[in-house]
């Protein structure tokens, strides 16, 4: 048994769900309490979707499980046939469902539906929803794609995207392009915008994109085996990580590299002087392992920033994310359990942190800007605009996205010169944020809250807290924690004006 | 004063046949209440014992993650707690007792039965018990279920306050109690048209602190102010209680109905009661007859959700001139609704429970010109060219007694004018 107060990932029915909301043609049929219903608003409400998820719960209450739940089921199940008439159903159990043991899989076969029913073994006890969603589309593949004729022109399926995804809407046009620069067509875009009969002609392609491993990679390594499909391994997210793609599948494809960077402007806007006020800052990385793999690269070597941590909360992404964890000089933080992260953020005392819809109320919190990353998604995730994370407009849309809810360089600037500036002063926040002036409260009147990590030991002199106050907001976290470092390391109880400045000259870089 | 509102229809609904369907319910379990009681209970901490589904239903349903560390939490079930029911209960102590140790402000916990704890028959009423031992004073323990298989919606709120009921202390005052989670200011409002009748010895449940002196005995007499408390009736009934059955306090109509079976149980001046009454009456008549210049003459489809249906539909028919097509609702309580069914006009559609794609297919047939529904059903519908009202702002919204009338008939009206107001087409 284990607290949770927010949870990152739904229960693997829900990555079911988003599977067969992602596709047309196909209904799931869940063994399911009443009030697992729920799930529909996350699709008809964050997302936005004007249907309902091809979802039909049974529903079942107390007094059903004293007469017959699996004959519920079975009513479910012919009636969702009849109604919808899809070219495949899935069928399972919610976690309520799996401990009454009806069977939904093995109920669902001897009906004798005339398309295919595929039963969907996903323990909600153990594992949640990404390992949901990459376990049916598994199934799905499995139960529908066959070795068929290759396309003549050389095609590529596109892998992983699913119903509320972050971006996925996007990134398929995105990639869908990059491709077609190389002359590559799409054979098969799945499970987003694919109906079971699509799938049955996956084999077609020549290869196979996977966008998303948290969803699809089972998928693909089935396919490659069974298809003969080899799959990309690189994810273009980012400057780099795009070019790598493009290498990656012209090799792939036996075709020439081709990429327009017509379009491309990460590049030029982090080389301009601008961005100068970029350099080391200091970000944590969290989110599922396949953004926080993209978003720790850029960071690093397309933003200049300095990764002082990182790390994922599905743990099937445990072992590569340590390893690039270990490739950045830090230790990576495997949890889902949002205390523990926010715990870590507080100790790293961040800039920035490149996180998911958590992170964001962690970083609120904590006074802490926040760029969002990753699932797990919030209604301002599937923003109206077109706003991919791979692959050209990918990179010039994570640029924006992660300088926004920093004060801009040349306003970062101008705090520095008129620190104590009677408007230009940091109560004010960023002058491109949202909200009314607030007038300078004359520093006297303003008790200090005292940094959560001070060692009781250390004070500061009140000339030292006043002189620390004229430092802007978003450095003075960490000219107080540096502050406090070096007067510990050298064993001073008490901090001054000196002090303060000597530790700023200690850490000058 | 004249009367703004029709007389009451001949027969009403109390007798009408009502429409009973088994099928796919769409709607939320009784755990979505913690939601709005975590606020009201401002010492309370609501620990839900369930599944990785019941904190991700918790999450989604307070549609954003508004508290950094809210006061409620998922003690998620796995593998091993499902192997042997020993290990469950001890592991259970041990998250209450990390827990209280955290959350020093915490006054009462309610340990929340789900699906899956149900399901496993864990004991909740008996860790409760060994918890409450250990506690008292400082911490009291209660448990309710607000599982889906056995609750829907805002009947987690009753079982709640039900399972409040046998732990108050009892009393032989003449008292009024005001019963049902109502935002602080309209609870203000309440107490204040009361207090201006002269009933002054009112006492309210659920208290915003557990340390609030709720009693009940054979002199209490209590109002609900919701008409899904019907469990919490008869726990107050037992104790001894006397129901003041009476319509429910939406609208002018409503509350001032509401208002006049308590005055009538404490003996109040009908005179006294017109000059307490008169201007916030006419106030919420002016605020509603705003929205009625939209709402009239249209019509209006319930899907069943909170309960609220049966007063909604009352409201919106006798104050703001709407015709109710259909009125679904999860259940049907006579012995609460009877008073708001008797001024229901004869022969409006009633259902109870719910097979949701036949009532999609009604629906679609009737095109109502509002439909009040859940959140699973809005965009889908409003993608087919409906109008819809989801129904939790409902809940969620203070819409209660004479001051929240404007605010009540303006979320029915807000939709339809929003419609209106769009131009999205070419000009031509």
């Amino acid at each position: 048994m284990k607290l949770s107060v927010w949870t990152y990932e739904g229960p693997p029915h829900v990555g079911a769900m988003r599977v067969a909301t992602g596709m047309t043609g196909l209904h799931y049929v869940l063994h399911a309490p009443q009030g697992d219903t729920y799930a529909d608003l996350l699709f008809t409400m964050i997302e936005r979707r004007n249907h309902r998820p091809p979802v039909t719960y049974t529903t079942f209450q107390a007094r059903d499980l004293g007469s017959d739940t699996a004959n519920l089921f079975k009513t479910a199940c012919q009636g969702a046939y009849e109604r919808f008439k899809p070219q495949a159903m899935i069928v399972g159990a919610s976690c309520t469902a799996e401990l009454i043991q009806d069977d939904p899989g093995g109920m669902a076969e001897t009906m004798g539906l005339p398309v295919p029913v595929i039963p969907l073994e996903l323990p909600s006890y153990q594992r949640k929803e990404n390992f949901g969603a990459d376990e049916t589309f598994h199934q799905l593949v499995r139960a529908l794609a066959r070795p068929v004729e290759k396309t003549p022109q050389i095609t590529a399926n596109l892998v992983g995207p699913t119903a509320l995804g972050f971006r996925h809407r996007d990134d398929i046009t995105e990639v869908t392009a990059l491709l077609e620069e190389m002359g590559i067509g799409v054979n098969v875009t799945a499970p987003m915008g694919a109906a079971p009969a699509d799938l049955a002609r996956l084999g077609a392609a020549h290869f196979n994109v996977l966008m998303y491993p948290e969803t699809a990679e089972s998928a693909c390594r089935w396919m490659e085996r069974a298809l003969d499909l080899p799959y990309t391994k690189t994810v273009p997210i980012g400057v780099g990580a795009t070019r790598d793609f493009v290498a990656e599948v012209a090799e792939l494809a036996g075709v020439t590299p081709r990429l327009d960077t017509a379009r491309l402007r990460l590049p030029w806007y982090s080389e301009s002087v601008d961005s100068t006020y970029l350099t080391g800052k200091r970000v944590f990385i969290f989110g599922d392992g396949t953004h926080v793999a993209a978003a720790a690269r850029i960071a690093r070597d397309e933003m200049g920033f300095e990764v002082v941590g990182l790390g994922c909360y599905n743990r099937e992404m445990a072992r590569p994310i340590r390893a690039l964890a270990r490739d950045y000089g830090v230790e990576a933080l495997i949890s889902d359990d949002y205390l523990d992260v926010e715990a870590q953020v507080e100790a790293l005392a961040p800039e920035l942190i490149l996180g998911t819809q958590m992170e964001r109320h962690i970083g609120k919190r904590l006074g802490i800007p926040c760029a969002v990353i990753s699932a797990p998604v919030h209604v301002q995730d599937f923003p109206a605009r077109y706003s991919p994370q791979m692959g050209i407009e990918g990179a010039n849309v994570i640029f924006d996205t992660w300088v926004h809810p920093l004060v801009m360089g040349l306003e970062e600037h101008l705090l520095h010169m008129f620190r104590d500036d009677f408007e230009f002063h940091d109560d004010a926040g960023a002058s491109h944020h949202g909200g009314q002036h607030v007038p300078r409260v004359p520093t006297a009147d303003r008790p200090e809250a005292p940094a959560a990590a001070t060692p009781d030991a250390i004070t500061w002199r009140a000339e030292a807290e006043r002189e620390l106050r004229k430092i802007p907001f978003f450095v003075r976290g960490k000219a107080r924690r540096n502050t406090e470092t070096f007067a510990a390391e050298r064993g001073l109880c008490e901090i001054g004006i000196d002090t303060l400045y000597e530790a700023k000259a200690h850490y000058a870089r | 004063m004249t009367r703004h509102t029709p007389p009451p229809p001949a027969a009403g609904c109390r007798n009408a046949p009502v429409l009973k369907q088994r099928g796919q319910h769409e709607v939320f379990c009784g755990l979505t209440g913690i939601i709005w009681l975590h606020r009201k209970m401002q010492d309370a901490f609501f620990l839900v014992v369930g599944s990785r589904t019941c904190a991700h239903l918790l999450q989604s349903a307070a549609g954003v993650m508004i508290f950094a560390e809210p006061r409620f939490g998922t003690a998620i079930l796995e593998e091993t707690d499902l192997a042997g029911l020993a290990d469950a209960q001890e592991e259970l102590e041990a998250q209450v007792e990390r827990l209280l140790e955290r959350r020093g402000d915490i006054r009462q916990l309610f340990l929340v039965g789900s699906c899956p704890s149900e399901v496993i028959k864990l004991d909740l009423a008996r860790a409760a018990e060994r918890l409450s031992a250990r506690h008292a004073p400082r911490v009291r323990v209660l448990n309710y279920s607000g599982s889906g298989i056995e609750t829907t919606f805002t009947e987690g709120e009753d079982a709640c306050l039900a399972a409040m009921v046998p732990a108050l202390p009892a009393t032989d005052r003449r008292q009024l109690m005001l019963v049902g989670a109502l935002p602080d200011v309209v609870e203000d409002q309440a107490l204040d048209l009361l207090a201006q009748m002269g009933i002054t010895d009112v006492t309210v449940l659920p208290a915003r602190h557990a340390d609030s002196d709720v009693a009940v005995g054979p002199n209490t007499v209590f109002a609900l102010t919701q008409p899904f408390l019907g469990g919490t009736h008869a726990a107050l009934e037992r104790r001894g209680a006397r129901h003041i059955p009476a319509p429910f306090p939406f609208g002018e109509e409503g509350t001032t109905a509401w208002l006049r079976a308590v005055a009538r149980e404490f003996g109040v001046d009908p005179a006294r009661f017109d000059a307490v009454t008169d201007a916030p009456r006419a106030r919420a008549r002016h605020a509603v007859a705003k929205a009625t210049e939209t709402l009239n003459g249209k019509s209006v489809f319930f899907f069943p959700d909170s309960q609220l249906e049966v007063p909604l539909a009352r409201f919106l028919t006798r104050e703001c001139g709407m015709e109710a097509l259909e009125v679904g609702t999860p259940y049907l309580h006579k012995g609460v609704v009877g008073a708001e069914l008797d001024l229901l006009a004869d022969g409006t559609a009633l259902s109870e429970g719910q097979d949701v794609d036949l009532q999609l297919d009604r629906c679609r047939a009737a095109r109502p010109d509002l439909t009040v529904c859940g959140l699973g059903l809005a965009n889908p519908l409003e993608a087919e060219g409906l109008t819809t009202k989801w129904a939790i702002e409902l809940v969620f919204t203070p819409v209660h007694f004479y001051e929240q009338a404007g605010d009540l008939a303006g979320l029915f009206s807000r939709p339809l004018r929003r419609r209106a107001a769009l131009k999205l087409e070419a000009a031509e």
